[in-house]
């Protein structure tokens, strides 16, 4: 049998994940995982919903930060978007959105503290990188001949406005909405560094041991993504963005000394700092590339591989339970697929970072909850996008049933769209895997943390910029590879 | 308006060269039609003329119609016109259009038999009612010359009249790509044959029969 060039890069990357699976530590440390797993259980059965204020808040501050840091995001978006065609502006793009929401929020939290800022800038820079990219492919797809036709002087601003941002706006408007409910999972997962949103509630409760109000949030984010087209109509958004600046909470003031020193002082390295000049930088540098980053992407590296796989593996398993050819058409198989859909959709509404927390509580600190977390999420949403791929697939009427069905007939037409929206994914779960670091898994978020905890912001600066670099990479690869595989998949096709 | 002229113009796709080298003039109220078989290099020559005589005020109307689909008919003939009102105004006309903007355009599509379709989104009208909101566009922008490419190849008999009347009372300078020989020769001063892309015929149409143009073809 000929192995070709997509089976080639199967095996090449389920290979690569098999060896880092015999360095990886995928041990289960806790007394009794199975018990807690119980608890938490019983605790989505039976939620306890009567802490209202406690609840309201919570979902309150998630939406506002939400609301407020994806409507900055996207309105920065559209502005770098517009100068798109600057080498300097996409570069600078590709570096703010190489750093996670997490990230960017340490960094704010150091030199704003816990003022609302913090959240709303940790949400809308790297989303505003996200939004000029993908707003910049949909402008330049549009029919250039109505701009053409105008008249010789219409304004710039009038030309764009009426011919390519309104020949684009129904995809710009869904684009947004698909990122909104991102913006709702990284709203709710800043919360763990201490936004008072939903994950900064989800902690207390979890450290407090109230399962039950655990799974009473959990079931009310679930509620507010899977209901978000019914309350987020398109005429109330003005009041909703008008109205979140107001919702943020007050946090604490902001100390501007502390954030002068931020930035001139704090992260600015040891060595120049101390004025031992660039002959002290090197040791610097070195030590802590040694010691601490390369450790660090070794880790990343190792788990996101085994995360991909799995994703992979995870996504391909369970794309059927979302295709008609295997739910069928009639009244049951309908019931089944929108069963099959419940499922994914919890899958992909629950952040990494959420579920690595949960994990982690339940089975103690190793690689495992990070990679069970990773390749859940990634494969829901992949799982999803296959399945819906696959629906428009015509089988013949005497095609074959069953496994047969699956694997002459289905699997083979949607393996090449599955791929690209893996490679796709790659580069999130490289940067997700770099974040669950600050859970306690040695992968670089793990090292910022804690360069962080011992104030050395200058190292911890470093190995951001390190990590920037490393995701950077590792899409240029994913872009490469589909590019050797032929695969063609615009980013915008996810859910 | 004075003379317009286009000397020894060529135009190449790639390699192959599809026009010219071709010169022409054109005096202010002259009509001019371009016939000749499809392929011919109609399309492109008025894409060339679009090019040079775009700074002097020509209209295009271009054969794809160049309508922004997800925009109303009213917007889409407005945008004749962004030129000639400040940006602000422009955006404001998107979500609250004024009146008298209202009014002067329903005047139009009611001439061109559009009247009820005001606030249709273009993308969800027939060709035939496409290609009259394009030319209310045309007319509605003014200006010193139009070029058309096919400007009625989807309306049947009395609508293309209607419409052939509005575009030629709106611009007495013109230059229609046309391949109905007959409404050519009708509606226009002078013929322009084109084959393989130079100039085959060059007559005023009155000394013309629509036999004079079948070689062409």
């Amino acid at each position: 049998m000929p192995l070709t060039a997509t089976r080639r890069v199967t095996l090449g990357l389920i290979l690569a994940a098999a060896v880092c699976l015999l360095f990886g530590d995928f041990e289960i440390s806790t007394h009794d995982p199975w018990q807690a797993l119980g608890r938490l259980f019983m605790g989505l059965v039976q939620p306890d919903f009567s802490r209202v204020d406690f609840l309201g808040e919570a979902l309150l501050r998630t939406v506002a930060f939400a609301f407020v840091g994806v409507g900055l995001g996207s309105a920065a978006g559209m502005l770098l978007a517009l100068l798109f065609r600057h080498a300097w502006v996409r570069t600078f793009c590709a570096f703010i959105r190489a750093i996670h929401e997490l990230f960017w929020a340490l960094i704010f939290l150091q030199s704003f503290g816990l003022h609302p800022i913090t959240g709303v800038l940790a949400i809308a820079i790297p989303y505003a990188g996200t939004f000029a990219k993908v707003y910049a492919e949909i402008l330049d797809e549009c029919d250039p001949q109505p701009e053409r036709s105008l008249p010789q002087r219409a304004g710039r601003l009038s030309a764009l406005v009426y011919t390519r941002i309104s020949q684009a706006w129904p995809h710009l408007v869904s684009y947004t909405a698909y990122r909104l409910e991102c913006g709702l999972r990284s709203s709710a997962v800043i919360g763990f560094v201490g936004m008072p949103t939903l994950g900064f509630h989800l902690a207390g409760a979890f450290a407090q041991g109230h399962y039950s109000t655990v799974g009473a949030l959990l079931l009310l984010f679930y509620a507010l993504i899977a209901s978000l087209r019914l309350w987020a109509r398109p005429r109330l958004l003005p009041l909703y963005l008008a109205a979140s600046p107001f919702l943020l909470g007050t946090g604490l003031p902001i100390m501007w000394s502390n954030v002068s020193r931020f930035f001139t002082e704090d992260i600015v390295p040891a060595p120049l700092r101390n004025g031992e000049g660039l002959a002290g930088l090197w040791p610097w540098f070195g030590d802590l590339l040694l010691g601490q980053a390369l450790p660090g992407i070794w880790n990343t590296l190792l788990l996101t591989q085994i995360a991909l796989v799995l994703t992979g593996i995870l996504a391909m398993t369970l794309f059927p339970l979302i295709s008609h050819h295997f739910t069928g058409r009639h009244l049951t198989g309908r019931v089944r697929g929108a069963m099959g859909h419940g499922v994914l959709v919890v899958m992909r509404s629950t952040p990494e970072y959420l579920l690595a927390f949960i994990l982690l509580q339940l089975w103690g600190p190793s690689m495992l909850p990070a990679v069970v977390a990773l390749a859940l999420h990634n494969g829901g949403i992949i799982g999803h996008l296959v399945g819906r791929r696959s629906n428009e697939i015509h089988l013949r009427q005497d095609a074959p049933g069953g496994i047969n069905r699956y694997a002459y007939e289905v699997a083979p037409r949607v393996y090449g769209p599955f791929l690209a929206l893996l490679f796709y994914r790659w580069e999130i779960i490289m940067r997700e895997t770099a974040i669950l670091g600050i859970l306690g898994i040695a992968t670089l978020g793990f090292y910022v943390d804690s360069a962080i905890q011992e104030l050395r912001f200058d190292r911890a600066m470093v190995l951001i910029l390190i990590t920037a670099l490393l995701n950077i990479a590792v899409d240029i690869l994913a872009r490469r590879l589909r590019a050797h595989l032929r695969l063609s998949h615009t980013a915008r096709s996810e859910p | 308006m004075t003379v317009l002229a286009l000397k020894d113009a060529v135009a190449t796709y790639g390699e192959v060269r599809v026009l010219g080298p071709l010169s022409l003039t054109l005096a202010p109220g002259e009509r001019v039609a371009l016939v000749g078989r499809s392929g011919a290099g109609k399309s492109t020559l008025l894409s060339v003329m679009y090019d040079r005589w775009r700074d002097q005020g020509a209209a295009l109307m271009p054969q794809d119609l160049g309508l922004v689909s997800t925009l109303s008919v009213f917007h889409n003939v407005y945008m004749g016109r962004l030129d000639r009102h400040p940006w602000w105004r422009n955006l404001l006309t998107l979500v609250r259009p004024r009146r008298r903007d209202v009014a002067e355009i329903d005047a139009l599509l009611g001439r061109l038999g559009l009247d009820d379709k005001r606030w249709t989104p273009c993308g969800e009208l027939s060709g035939g009612q496409r290609q009259r909101v394009a030319a209310a566009r045309v007319i509605h922008q003014g200006g010193g010359m139009l070029l058309a490419d096919e400007p009625v190849s989807a309306l049947d008999g009395p609508l293309s009249e209607v419409v052939l009347t509005a575009l030629t009372d709106a611009y007495p300078t013109a230059v229609l790509a046309m391949h109905d020989v007959e409404l050519a020769l009708r509606y226009c001063t002078r013929v322009i044959g084109i084959q393989d892309g130079a100039i085959a015929i060059d007559q005023p149409s009155q000394r013309l029969a629509a036999t004079d143009l079948l070689p062409l073809y």
